[in-house]
């Protein structure tokens, strides 16, 4: 069997080579979303055993009425939010860990989701009277300044690895602060407002939500997947991408400039949700290799995945109450971090 | 220097949500009068925050001192490092689960939190070729303690009544300690910072590289051993008084160094002033901006540091 899939089409500048374990990667990890989307859906204060989940999600009478309220109005757009969330975080951090070369990089880490966290905030504390749906624009615009910022900071002759992920844990550190000097000085019922926005959880989810972000991650992972085969000509280093004629430093520019919005998008809906971005991309280069046509899928559906079970875990371990599954998620991935840092050990 | 800080001190105890002469603040010092509104508030609001504030930050700036020397790092702070995630989340176990209440059982819990926490971000900072680099060792604690906040935010959504009691504690406030308090923390921080000033020439001797004070005859694994008590004790000591309040550490050795140049001998005490000096004025800043309301003086203090530990960031990391 040959170790690559190779998919072109003559009309489009766009074309795939993937790695031959991909399918089954690909269907296992799908079925996996899938089983814990259902459970998730069944548990909680009003069960509903997993038939009768997939049942209600067909149209399928169960006899219970209520479960298609509980089922489509209440449950699945939380899943549906969880998985879009979980997918932009991860192929952000993709895009992140390919551009700069760096294992440990990744969009919470190095203060672009605070930027993000901070023009919401704003925007929610100082215009209350703002539509709800302009937040994602003011969230990207954050983090895009944040990005910026970063780039700028982290610049001295020349770029560096080490530097930018400290001048991002500096970044990170200030923006918290202005946050909090915001939520201090804020209206408190607005306060209130923000403060749920910041929490990393994806309680509550609306229909409303899930419309207003998924026209912008729909794009942003579509860019992504189209860009892939850029990002690997610039993971060999910028004068080999050169070399090969990509267009370094508008490529590097574009692909930025995605990460930033979907890993931005995200804050608007599920707060700060740290270590998707950083853990996902990891494991999807374990399962299918460094080429990123692969590798972005595959961390899409990773970071989706683990959002669900992250969210699973805090709804369940101390039921009634909720755990937000971005504390969740902290647990099991700063152990992960731990680990990189330890097995890149000779590299800083 | 002293006398900055008793200026400061003063400043401090005068500004406020109702402003007070400095002269009356002298003058509750040196004949009370318990009919008097400004002098009681002087004494039993206004003076223990600003004690509160100098202690904390002296403990802080040289434990930042210590561990930059130790370590060989320049941006080490025992906020950046997780400690003080590590002491808090100490703290918060022993308040939810123990009932421990009183300062001296939470200074127990923060110094081990403290230690623990110290312990391991040393260890998995120091693996691999060139031991503990400053990168390693920082993004090794900027993980730990995130991973350690987030188990006290979990801890907080577990027991949200417990929680309610050390909320305010928890944002990294000096306001409102009581006097016995203090003076009981005062106690584990004068300590530490005796321990630490008695350790300057051997600190500016592990400062040049372990192997030349290995060679210059210095007991290595002695030095640290207790450097590290010290650190435990003043950075437990101050989250256990005041809650985590990040970057005091960094800075003010930085500052020190302009001054006194790099013989820890000087920079410690200097560091513990300058710290003193940094977070009462953090303090007074955060009180006045927005009077009536405060901020958390750990938010004036990261709002402050985080520029610096860039600067330096890009001062000092060449690669």
């Amino acid at each position: 069997m040959a170790p690559w899939i190779v998919l072109r089409t003559p009309r489009l500048p766009v074309s795939f080579r993937l790695d031959a374990r991909l399918p089954v990667v690909f269907i296992s990890l799908l079925l996996v979303t899938l089983a814990a989307m259902i459970v998730n859906m069944g548990v909680g204060e009003f069960k509903i055993a997993p038939l009768d989940v997939v049942r209600t999600l067909f149209g399928v009478d169960t006899g219970v009425p209520q479960h298609v309220f509980v089922v489509m109005n209440l449950r699945l757009p939380r899943m549906l939010l969880a998985w879009l969330v979980g997918a932009a975080l991860a192929v952000s951090g993709n895009i992140v860990q390919g551009v700069t070369r760096n294992p440990l990089a990744s969009p919470d880490l190095t203060g672009v989701t605070a930027g993000a966290s901070l023009a919401a905030v704003f925007f929610i504390v100082a215009v209350p009277g703002l539509p709800r749906a302009l937040l994602p624009l003011m969230a990207f615009l954050g983090a895009l300044a944040v990005a910026v910022l970063l780039y700028i900071l982290a610049w001295r002759r020349g770029d560096s690895p080490m530097r930018f992920i400290l001048v991002g844990i500096g970044l990170q550190a200030t923006l918290s602060a202005v946050i909090g000097f915001q939520l201090t000085f804020g209206r408190i019922d607005l306060v209130t407002q923000a403060m749920m926005w910041l929490a990393g959880t994806v309680y509550a989810t609306t229909w409303a939500e899930v419309n207003a972000v998924l026209p912008w991650i729909g794009i942003g992972l579509l860019v992504a997947l189209v860009l892939a085969r850029h990002l690997n000509a610039l993971n060999l280093g910028e004068e080999v991408a050169r070399g090969l004629g990509t267009p370094v430093t508008r490529q590097r520019a574009i692909l930025l400039l995605v990460a930033v919005a979907l890993a931005g998008v995200t804050v608007t809906v599920a707060g700060t949700v740290g270590f998707v971005g950083l853990v996902a991309p990891h494991l999807a280069r374990r399962l299918v290799g460094p080429m990123h046509e692969g590798s972005q899928v595959v961390a899409a559906l990773v970071g989706g995945a683990l959002v669900i079970v992250s969210d699973l875990i805090g709804r369940t371990v101390i039921a009634p109450a909720e755990i937000p599954c971005g504390i969740i998620i902290s647990l099991l991935g700063a152990p992960f971090f731990l680990y990189l840092i330890w097995k890149n050990r000779e590299r800083f | 220097m002293a006398a900055l800080l008793l200026l400061v001190l003063v400043g401090s105890t005068a500004f406020g949500a109702a402003q007070i002469e400095p002269r009356l603040v002298a003058e509750s010092v040196t004949h009370f009068d318990d009919t008097n509104t400004e002098h009681l508030v002087i004494r039993s609001l206004r003076m223990p925050r600003a004690i509160t504030a100098a202690l904390v930050g002296a403990a802080l700036a040289a434990a930042g001192a210590i561990m930059q020397g130790l370590t060989r790092n320049p941006l080490a702070d025992s906020g950046l490092l997780g400690i003080e995630a590590g002491a808090a989340l100490a703290v918060m176990v022993a308040v939810l689960y123990l009932n421990i209440i009183s300062l001296s059982g939470f200074a127990i819990f923060a110094f081990v939190g403290a230690g623990v926490s110290g312990a391991l971000v040393y260890a998995i900072g120091s693996m691999g070729r060139g031991g503990p680099t400053p990168i390693k060792l920082t993004i090794a604690g900027a993980a730990l303690g995130t991973m350690l906040a987030s188990l006290t935010g979990l801890l907080a959504i577990l027991h949200p009544l417990g929680y309610n009691q050390v909320r305010f504690w928890m944002a990294g406030s000096v306001a409102g300690r009581e006097m016995e308090l203090i003076a009981q923390a005062a106690v584990y921080i004068i300590a530490g910072l005796v321990l630490a000033i008695l350790l300057g020439r051997q600190i500016t001797t592990l400062s040049l590289g372990e192997d030349l004070a290995r060679g210059l005859g210095l007991n290595v694994l002695w030095v640290k051993l207790l450097a590290a008590l010290a650190v435990v004790m003043l950075a437990g000591t101050s989250v256990a008084l005041a809650g985590p309040v990040g970057f005091v550490g960094l800075v003010a050795p930085h500052a020190v160094r302009f001054f006194v140049g790099l013989d820890y001998r000087w920079i410690i005490p200097y560091a513990a002033i300058v710290g003193a000096i940094f977070m009462v004025l953090a303090d007074v800043v955060g009180r006045v901006i927005l009077r009536p309301m405060e901020l958390p003086v750990g938010i004036m203090t990261a709002a402050i540091g985080g520029p610096i530990f860039i600067y330096l960031v890009r001062a000092k990391v060449k690669r």
